[in-house]
């Protein structure tokens, strides 16, 4: 922060509005892989309770509520 | 123009170094996991077991005809964490495009590196000492949705807890000294996680029988696979970061 050698902008402004929308739309598709991972007791994955008995030792260790 | 083009990546670029650095990461998680933590999971099953046994009306799962055997759950370890880590990893890398661009100054990996830190204090560590993980036996099925929500509640405070933390070293003013500007963060940081530890309900449904070696146990290796998780996605990502740094510095240095 104190030392502004470099300030070019990461992204060219050009861009914002599709960055943005491509950002939102990958923000999506990764909060449902991880609500899949983490969460789903079969409500989205139509597997029943087979996402959840998979992911059931992962899912006690990264320390979301599992049952 | 192509200097510029050549030294800021395109947001695919940090995505896919983002994802790298979560799916490594998150075999790294899991195989601390499955090391520090499946013992004391193993433990915990083996007790709901035989409180399932010895009365067969109570609630729990039945692991003898599970769909997965207990096998398939410790692989399904490593694929949880790995696609669990990527997820994060491409999060991550989209929230340092998206701050980093807003701040317009561009820096290898260190803010990725502070990007890793704080969702680290704000996902894992403000949620978990409100919420801490669970072993198998522990906790009452009848209220996971319950939990479940006021969880994802609890992270979703954590991380304004690290922004209102971030807002509070700002808004001191750059002329301040450093303990000053420090301790707004950590005033604006703590003021947000108190209320939330406050208002939020609390879950005590530890059964009165468990060991609670093994409860301490299970949730010390919960939360070393976390800050594993989390170390590793920033660390990787800031090395994948840090070539375009170098790279920059190589095309820089004959004009200069």
């Amino acid at each position: 922060m104190s030392s502004s050698t470099s300030s070019q902008p990461l992204v060219q402004p050009a861009g914002n509005v599709r960055l943005l929308w491509t950002a939102l739309a990958t923000v999506a598709v990764l909060l449902l892989l991880a609500y899949l991972v983490a969460f789903d007791q079969g409500a989205v994955s139509r597997s029943g309770m087979y996402l959840h008995e998979l992911m059931h030792d992962g899912r006690h260790l990264l320390g979301v509520p599992c049952h | 123009m192509p200097l510029t083009t050549t030294t800021a990546p395109r947001f695919v670029t940090v995505l896919v170094r983002g994802l790298l650095a979560g799916l490594v990461a998150g075999l790294l998680a899991g195989t601390f996991a499955y090391v520090a933590g499946e013992p004391h999971v193993d433990a915990a099953i083996a007790i709901e077991d035989a409180a399932a046994h010895a009365d067969p009306t109570a609630g729990g799962h039945h692991h003898d005809d599970a769909l997965v055997s207990r096998d398939g759950q410790r692989g399904g370890l490593f694929l949880a964490t790995s696609l669990f880590g990527a997820a994060m990893g491409g999060l991550l890398a989209t929230a340092y495009v998206l701050l980093c661009r807003r701040r317009r100054a561009y820096d290898d990996g260190r803010s990725g590196l502070l990007l890793a830190g704080a969702a680290l204090l704000g996902v894992v560590i403000v949620p978990f000492v409100k919420y801490p993980a669970n072993p198998p036996a522990v906790g009452d099925p009848a209220t996971i949705d319950q939990r479940t929500g006021t969880y994802l509640l609890m992270v979703a405070l954590g991380l304004v807890a690290v922004w209102a933390g971030s807002l509070g070293y700002r808004s001191v003013g750059g002329a301040a000294p450093l303990w000053l500007r420090a301790g707004a963060a950590v005033g604006g940081f703590l003021l947000v996680t108190g209320v939330a530890y406050v208002v939020l309900p609390s879950f005590q449904e530890v059964p009165d029988d468990f060991p609670a070696t093994l409860l301490w146990d299970f949730r010390l290796a919960s939360l070393g696979t976390q800050v594993v998780l989390w170390t590793g996605i920033g660390l990787l990502f800031a090395a994948l970061m840090n070539q375009d740094g170098r790279r920059r510095a190589a095309i820089a240095a004959p004009s200069t």
